[in-house]
């Protein structure tokens, strides 16, 4: 059966929101920006050549004002026809070059951006492969595919356009200046004296904008959870007759985020229009106080023009920003949640020197083995037992008496509080990981099937299975007789989740998976599910074979699969309770009985 | 694009508000023009050696014109661009009213992700053209109509040559942003398989490291992420053309204004506040060019999301009201009757019932029972009219399904589905989602019978716990009981329950199975079951086996016959001997 309860619907609160995403703090934090730079440093060179570009473009903008004034003033008012046309074709070379230049500049720098991101996500993505369980109980999945998605993208901004952006407008300014001044510093003093007005709006309005922004996020993130939900769960509306109603809420919900977009229409309403009053503002001044000058004899007219333009120059720059600053603001909260994530060390380290296992043989002890996943309360008390080569040993226990933890510590997924864990005789902790589990295939209750075709799902891409090995695998557990009537057979694809396959089918496919692997350990945590008779004798088969000859541990929920093993361990509330035969336990009349009652029973009924 | 005028009836609900706002756009341009010609003016003015008196006069006019233009601008936005939030209101509520009456079969066939999909991007791509898209075009062809009227006025000459380069712009921003467009959704692509490998990756991180996976994954995820980057850099190739192309076809205007304009001066043709007065021309047409190539491909993009949310409004409601529908029947009372019913859920697809005749009583309990995948989910969807048969007919009371008014069918069936759907609300307003009026006394009751008081009163919250993502997750058996509490709540006088205590234990079975037989003393009843002993004391029991009942009869009756039923229940009898000699 599966349960739908999905989205989040009616009741908004802002504790939903997960705190960690809606913190924007400072838009500069030494610390972190010392940190993000280090990931410039592989690409100093680009650095170094786009400053001096960005010099050189803003340079090239720059001057072309003044050149419009020597045009006026030189050529113009004195009648010069050549003059006008070379400095005409002067103006057309400088905007030809910048043009170019301006051209590489965007790709490089965009380049560099690319690089970074590239280095950091798969950097953050590798970190993330070596944590331990324990990160992953805690950490819900859709938060760190967050933190590598789109945490690093928002740093993308920084890298590819704010950074450089930031430099070229600072040198567009600084150009700017020098010309200003250069021809008439009196002129330029009055003409700036709006600035402080524009960086007054533009910092208010950033402020404001920013918040009721965040006011029309909230609002569409309540709608499409609203829809996805309620899609999801059409039939019940249909089926209660809710239509009108759910009608009438979608309306509410729909009109709160109509308003909150209308809010945020206030502030573009008011501040585009400012920018435009404060920059013909300039222009009168300029009029003004130029103007008198002109008058009076002591500044030429084509001052007039060039001033005219470069305040419309010096705007820009200053009116973007405020975009700038949130870019810097949304990189620096984005960084700071992505090296938290780097500096996490919930990792099981591999001891410094590892044994190494030769010849293994499949021996495992449990030895007054205690754990506990939060402190002290114990989940396994004082466990001890052994399997020996080749034995099949079944867990049987009601939900909760501790039997995943116990194939969770060997799998060393967790690392015990007490005792210890054997495997030929040698503590596993002393063994490195990765050669631990390359001798442990280990089967999940809920199959877990990636993307990808059926054979890349057997063999999880180790190119060392062969394609012989994968059907072979799939020949033993019965799997090959479904998949060679796909019409791409063994590369068929997966889809998400392997919707398209049916739940027996999916197991066997895993089944196959831990046998390509050819282990000399198998942990199986059979599946619940129910599935039709004809598929059931197939699963039961194949675990037949699965487990023959192989040293296993089994979560058994099937009568089959308890009758068959040699052992069978009752686990209850964290202690073993009985161990056993199926017929020696059954005699007992213990909880076994009742278990097997209550568990097994039933379920060969259909 | 005769498919953008569909969109026509939302402008003429806010006709009024738009038509201001076209007002304010022509007040606000015609004031705009007015402050290159003041410039011009003041700049011959000073050639003349006027008085500085008159040169501060302009300079006052020409702030003060801005600031009329300034808010006449933020009119504009108050009234368009407020109107494009109204008309995005209407789409989306146009939207959700249509999903609400689309059939079952559509919801089945369609995911969830794919109607989102058209929810959010679609009807995003569609404001932008009833909003920003509408109100830059009139703004475009205002301005460009005054700006270039008044050029033509002072030079026409001058204005033809520096003007030629315009088109050009407006030319390569359409086919720039056309092509980032389509690398924009190749991006778009690659972002989302980068996400699902990752979120595969993470949800299935038991595997992989049991495996000892993790190098290769690593890899996996880097070759992902170095096609991203590609990706990307393909649409900077093309996107860093923007900014050059910008500058080169502006700046050229500007050159051939001093160039031809300058040359005009020196012949006395013009004055230098006449060059000043087109400079800024200049600068007040080049937004207006860009926006040019930038709306047209707003409108295609509108054009093509038009068209995918016009496969949702064509979609065929299967299940409605018709002719056929007797609005005077307020009430039924329960009697269900299937007349050679066959149902198949395509025409190329087997039939799942055939003819199917069959009388449930009102007040009885009818019990199906069968393997996966004979029918019995399709055949109590009929009679809720999920789905309409394929052939043959339902009764109700003697009526014929189909002239019971929808609401009023529904309204008198209490349906557990298979599935269990909770909304993330809270327990009560899951529980009542029926009900009309909040009653305390009805939840108690109905969370009695389904046995999910008892649990509800170890929540800190009771009644008011959320549920899902934001409040807590309930166990399956709890879901369950919360839909089979949520069905009694109705009133139901047809109570159907589709295998709903798969998840709920034995003994919290039989005691919510005691509770109902009070319950459903006067309602019809009926229990698809795969356990025998929830079905063994019904008033019918049919065994479903390739879409027709095999057997019927009750439980005893079924037992002598021997067939089906009699093997799922010999091989309980067999489990219990089984247990015996354990």
């Amino acid at each position: 059966m599966s349960c739908n309860v999905r989205g989040s619907g009616g009741n908004n609160s802002a504790k939903s929101q997960n705190p960690d995403d809606e913190i924007l703090g400072k838009a500069y934090d030494s610390k972190l920006m010392k940190r993000l730079l280090s990931y410039v440093k592989p690409y100093k060179k680009y650095v170094v050549a786009a400053i001096f570009v960005n010099i050189v473009v803003a340079a090239l903008g720059a001057i072309r004002p003044y050149l419009t004034k020597i045009a006026i003033d030189d050529y113009i008012v004195n009648s010069n026809y050549d003059g006008l046309v070379t400095i005409s074709a002067i103006l057309f070379g400088t905007l030809i070059f910048q043009a170019i230049a301006q051209y590489f500049l965007t790709y490089y720098t965009q380049l560099m951006g690319q690089n970074i991101i590239y280095d950091l996500r798969v950097k953050l993505f590798a970190h993330v492969q070596k944590l331990a369980l324990k990160y992953f109980d805690k950490t819900p999945i859709g938060r760190i595919v967050t933190r590598v998605t789109n945490d690093v993208e928002s740093l993308n901004e920084l890298f590819a356009s704010g950074i450089v952006m930031i430099f070229s407008d600072i040198f567009i300014i600084i150009w700017i200046l020098i010309f200003m001044f250069a021809m008439e510093w009196e002129l330029t003093l009055v003409s700036l004296s709006v600035l402080p007005f524009l960086i007054y709006a533009t910092f208010l309005f950033r402020r404001k904008v920013r918040e009721s922004y965040r006011d029309v996020r909230f609002q569409l993130a309540r709608l499409n959870s609203y829809m996805q939900e309620h899609i999801t769960g059409m039939s019940i509306i249909q089926l209660f007759s809710k239509e009108k109603k759910e009608k009438t809420n979608f309306a509410e919900i729909n009109d709160a985020h109509k308003i909150a977009n209308i809010n945020s229409i206030f502030y573009f309403a008011v501040f585009f229009p400012i920018v435009e009053m404060l920059s013909s503002g300039a222009v009168a001044l300029i009029i003004w106080y130029g103007g008198g000058n002109v008058i009076q004899g002591t500044m030429t007219i084509g001052v007039l023009f060039a001033f005219i333009q470069y305040t419309e120059m010096f705007f820009r720059p200053i009116r973007d920003l405020s975009e700038k600053y949130n870019i810097m603001q949304t990189a620096m909260a984005s960084s700071e949640r992505i090296f938290k994530l780097l500096d996490n060390d919930t990792i099981i380290e591999n001891p410094t020197s590892p044994k190494a296992i030769n010849n293994f043989t499949g021996n495992v002890d449990f030895k007054n083995v205690w754990f506990a996943y939060n402190k002290e309360e114990y989940v396994l008390k004082d466990i001890s037992f052994s399997v020996n080569t080749g034995e099949t040993v079944a867990i049987v226990g009601a939900t909760g008496a501790g039997k995943s933890s116990i194939i969770n510590l060997l799998n060393r997924f967790y690392d015990v509080n007490k005792g210890s864990i054997l495997v030929d005789g040698i503590d596993i902790r002393d063994i490195s990981k990765e050669d631990l589990r390359n001798h442990i295939s280990i089967v999940l209750q809920d199959v877990f099937l990636f993307s990808g075709t059926i054979a890349s799902n057997i063999n999880l891409g180790d190119s060392s299975i062969t394609e012989e090995q994968i059907i072979n695998a799939s020949k033993t557990v019965g799997a090959h007789g479904f998949i060679s009537k796909l019409p791409e057979k063994y590369n068929a694809v997966v889809k998400e989740k392997g919707a398209t396959l049916s739940v027996g089918q999916k197991q066997l496919i895993s089944f196959a998976r831990a046998l390509a692997f050819n282990p000399q350990i198998l942990i199986l945590d059979e599946a619940t599910s129910s599935v039709d008779t004809e598929t059931e004798i197939l699963i039961q088969k194949a675990i037949e074979k699965l487990l023959k000859g192989r040293t296993s541990i089994v979560i058994a929920h099937r009568l089959s699969t308890i009758q068959n093993s040699d052992k069978i361990i009752v686990l209850h509330k964290g202690e073993i309770k009985e161990v056993g035969t199926h017929q020696q336990l059954l005699s007992k009349k213990g909880i076994y009985f009742k278990l097997y009652q209550l568990q097994y029973k039933d379920q060969e009924v259909k | 694009m005769n498919r953008l005028f569909t969109l026509n009836k939302y402008f003429k609900r806010n006709k009024g508000r738009l038509s201001l706002g076209v007002l304010f756009i022509l007040i606000s341009d015609f004031t705009q023009v007015f402050i290159p010609l003041m410039l011009k003016d003041s700049i011959d003015a000073l050639q003349a050696n006027a008085s500085s008196d008159l040169i501060i006069r302009y300079a006052i006019i020409i702030f003060a014109l801005a600031v009329v233009s300034g808010f006449f601008r933020y009119m504009i936005r108050q009234t368009i661009i407020v109107v494009s939030r109204k008309i995005e209101f209407d789409l989306r509520q146009d939207f959700w009213t249509h999903l609400l009456k689309l059939s079952h079969r559509y919801f089945q066939n369609t995911s969830t992700g794919n109607i989102m999909a058209h929810a959010t991007n679609d009807i995003a791509a569609v404001r932008m053209y009833v909003g920003p898209a509408v109100m830059y075009s009139i703004d475009t062809a205002i301005k460009f109509l005054i700006v270039i009227t008044i050029m033509l006025s002072i030079n026409p000459t001058l204005t033809a040559i520096i003007l030629l380069p315009l088109p050009i712009l407006s030319f390569f921003v359409y086919k720039l942003s056309k092509k980032i467009h389509k690398k924009f959704t190749l991006i778009q692509e690659t972002f989302s398989d980068i996400t699902t490998m990752a979120q595969e990756n993470f949800s299935g991180i038991r595997i992989i490291k049991s495996y000892v996976r993790e190098a290769f994954e690593i890899e996996k995820f880097a070759k992902e992420s170095s096609e991203y980057r590609k990706r990307n850099m393909d649409k900077i190739k093309i996107q860093a053309f923007f900014m050059p192309l910008l500058f080169l076809i502006t700046g050229t205007s500007i050159i051939l204004l001093i160039l031809i304009g300058g040359n005009m001066v020196i012949d006395n043709q013009l004055t230098l506040g006449d060059i000043a007065a087109f400079l800024f021309f200049l600068g007040m047409l080049i937004w207006p060019t860009i926006a040019f190539g930038w709306v047209a491909n707003i409108v295609q993009q509108a054009d093509a999301s038009l068209k995918r949310l016009h496969t949702i409004y064509d979609e065929k409601i299967e299940v409605k009201e018709s002719k056929e529908t007797d609005k005077s029947i307020e009430e039924i009372e329960g009697s269900i009757k299937f007349e050679k019913v066959s149902f198949k859920y395509g025409d190329e697809l087997p039939d799942i019932l055939t003819n199917v005749t069959l009388e449930i009583p009102k007040g009885s309990t009818l019990a199906i029972v069968g393997h996966t995948g004979v029918g019995k989910t399709s055949m109590i969807n009929l009679v809720s009219r999920l789905f309409d048969v394929t052939s043959g007919n339902i009764f109700i009371d003697g009526k014929n399904i189909k002239s019971i008014p929808l609401n009023v069918l529904r309204k008198n069936i209490g349906m557990v589905p298979q599935e269990t759907f909770l909304f993330s609300d809270t327990l009560e307003n899951n529980i009542l989602y029926g009900v009309e009026n909040k009653n305390k006394e009805l939840l108690n009751k109905v969370a009695n019978i389904s046995q999910l008081d008892k649990d509800v009163n170890q929540f800190s919250e009771k009644y008011n716990t959320v549920l899902g993502e934001r409040g807590i997750t309930l166990s399956g058996g709890q879901k369950q009981r919360t839909s089979i509490a949520r069905a009694l709540a109705i009133n139901p006088k047809i109570l159907i329950l589709d295998d709903s205590f798969s998840a709920v234990d034995t003994k919290t079975e039989e005691e919510i199975l005691i509770k109902l037989k009070e319950f459903m003393k006067d309602r019809t009843s009926i229990i698809i079951s795969h356990r025998i002993s929830t079905v063994k004391d019904a008033d019918n029991i049919i065994v479903l086996d390739n879409g027709v009942i095999a057997e019927q009869g009750k439980h005893n009756e079924l037992i002598d016959v021997g067939g089906i039923y009699y093997d799922i229940h010999y091989k309980q009898l067999l489990e219990d001997e089984l247990q015996r000699e354990g």
